[in-house]
């Protein structure tokens, strides 16, 4: 019997087959080539003023070279480690509510305001805690810029570790309740302890953009050039404010600085990532060798 | 399900409460059990007893209803959403569905082997074998590792891997992983061992280790089988109960029941003229 497929593929296919081809690489282009010019902006820019000084010396006046970064460098690891603190029990018990009740009505319901949290507005978020926190305190603070960052963690850290569990075979919850134990210890134990690798992924993606954020901190734990001695009552400087507030001063001497601790940003980012890839090659790599 | 409905009448199908046996030293017994999936009714009904030390076979189509069957015996049933158990289900004198009766501890002395092998998968074998102890709180060392080298020879698992305790359990062939699952529910020390298809992911080698091993358990343990090959449960059971769309058809010694078949629909099954 011939068959109703053509036995050869026409010139015209083979034009479009080119075509399509040429579009998809053109698109990656776009998408990576800012990336990569960003990249080198700020590293050829922010080399030239960092060195070991300008990560030990606290900011200076705009007139003075030797400004540094220490204190909003210790400001932003401050809330970032309290906002991890608040964030991840509360996001990681979310999430394993989310993924064990998922039949629950309450769970879809706040698995969507979660989904609604993810994307608000970080701005909005900061103005919020603003309110709930600075002005009853009468003081901005680590701590208010800590709940504000923990607004931005919480989400990301509740959805994925809801997926994570939920990738988590049934089969394995049944093996554990048969066996006697009670289901918080087979979520604990069994759940968490296989989706692990998940979890921990989702903690340190939450870190890293919490690292990035300017918007929540502006209006919660502002800027002090200083070390705070106290994490309820003053003002905190962070890498973020000061990128912002360096950039757009106009002095030439901050504005070099403010490169400076971008490049310093990147590089955590950089690092918290490539930490990620290590955990899931690894945990890929076990999986292999079971 | 009028469907179905149409081809219950048309083969006759008898009355549950018509399979009338008498075992004196039931350790297990339903009474009118009784099992739902939202409003599908998947058991109808079901009246039996499980001998002491002895395996009992549960045959029957797929769909049938007899894996629901042995998940309602350990109260494992109950956990999928939605799914709803009447009826009772007695162990030495009391209905585990009693409100006073607590499901968990109801299910270490009930244990249970699933139909595909499912050890932990970030444990060894050594932990995948004492899982249900250390998740209970054992922390005695010398215990731990006696129930394990007990249960794992109880499996006929020990030879093959006493050397590499410390591999993932996820690293053993499908048997193996298998005869491990069989040895992590025998090391909490149950009474009653259910089975549901052990053997149907397994090739015919390891399903021949995983049967020698169930014949030898039945000594210390009451074991129940969910088994969709009929060689099977004519080679390992003692007693063998029939289930078709829910309700019980037959049950009886193996033989009997392989040999002479008191109801048609059951010689019908054996037979292969349905299934």
């Amino acid at each position: 019997m011939k068959s109703i497929l053509p036995t050869q593929i026409s010139l015209w296919r083979k034009i479009v087959n080119k075509l399509m081809t040429i579009l998809v690489i053109v698109a990656v282009a776009l998408a990576v080539i800012p990336l990569i010019f960003i990249l080198g902006d700020v590293l050829l820019r922010g080399a030239a003023a960092v060195n070991l000084t300008f990560l030990t010396s606290l900011p200076a006046a705009p007139t003075s070279k030797n400004g540094g970064i220490a204190s909003p460098l210790v400001g932003s690891f401050t809330m970032v480690g309290l906002a991890s603190l608040f964030s991840i029990p509360i996001g990681v018990g979310a999430g394993m509510f989310f993924s064990e009740y998922s039949w629950s009505k309450l769970s879809t319901v706040s698995g969507f305001m979660n989904d609604v949290l993810t994307g608000f507005p970080s701005m909005v978020l900061g103005l919020f805690v603003f309110v709930v926190i600075v002005l009853t305190t009468k003081s901005f603070s680590a701590f208010a810029g800590a709940v504000a960052l923990s607004f931005v963690m919480i989400p990301i850290i509740a959805r994925t570790t809801d997926e994570s569990l939920k990738l988590v075979p049934n089969t394995l919850r049944e093996a554990s309740m048969a066996l006697g134990v009670p289901r918080w210890k087979t979520t604990f134990r069994i759940v968490v302890g296989t989706g692990k690798t998940g979890v921990l992924t989702g903690i340190i993606l939450a870190v890293a953009r919490a690292t990035g954020e300017t918007a929540p901190l502006i209006l919660t734990a502002f800027w002090s050039t200083h070390y705070a001695t106290n994490l309820f009552n003053q003002p905190i400087g962070s890498l973020t404010y000061l990128i912002y507030l360096y950039g757009t001063s106009g002095a030439s001497n901050w504005e070099t600085q403010a490169w400076g601790a971008a490049l310093i940003l990147i590089l955590i980012m950089l690092a918290l990532n490539l930490f990620v890839k290590v955990i899931i090659g690894r945990s890929l790599t076990e999986a292999r060798m079971g | 399900m009028t469907k179905i409905e149409r081809r219950t009448q048309n083969t006759g199908m008898p009355h549950p409460s018509m399979s009338k046996q008498d075992f004196s030293t039931a350790k297990i017994e339903t009474k009118d059990l009784k099992a739902r999936f939202g409003k599908v009714e998947v058991l109808k009904g079901i009246n039996l007893k499980f001998p002491e030390n002895s395996v009992t076979a549960i045959m029957g189509p797929s769909g049938c209803g007899k894996t629901t069957f042995i998940r309602c015996l350990n109260r494992i049933h109950e956990l999928t959403p939605g799914a709803k158990v009447e009826g009772e289900v007695i162990m030495d004198g009391i209905n585990i569905y009693s409100p006073n009766v607590d499901p968990v501890a109801i299910r270490r002395r009930i244990g249970m082997v699933f139909q595909k092998p499912n050890p932990f998968p970030t444990m060894s074998i050594y932990d995948n074998t004492v899982a249900g102890l250390k998740l209970n709180g054992v922390r005695d060392k010398k215990k731990l590792e006696e129930l394990a080298e007990r249960s794992l020879r109880m499996a006929f698992l020990w030879d093959e891997v006493k050397d590499d305790l410390n591999k993932p359990g996820t690293a053993l062939s499908g048997g193996q992983q298998q005869r491990l699952c069989i040895a992590r529910a025998l090391a909490v020390e149950p009474e009653v061992v259910l089975m549901d298809e052990p053997c149907s992911a397994l090739d015919p080698v390891a399903t021949a280790k995983v049967e020698e091993s169930i014949v030898a358990l039945k000594k210390d343990f009451t074991i129940i089988i969910v088994t969709h090959n009929m060689q099977q449960a004519a080679r390992i059971s003692d007693f063998t109960a029939f289930i078709y769309l829910g309700q019980l058809i037959e049950f009886g010694k193996t033989s009997e029941v392989f040999e002479k078949p008191k109801n048609e629909l059951t010689e019908k099954y054996i037979t292969g003229k349905f299934g």
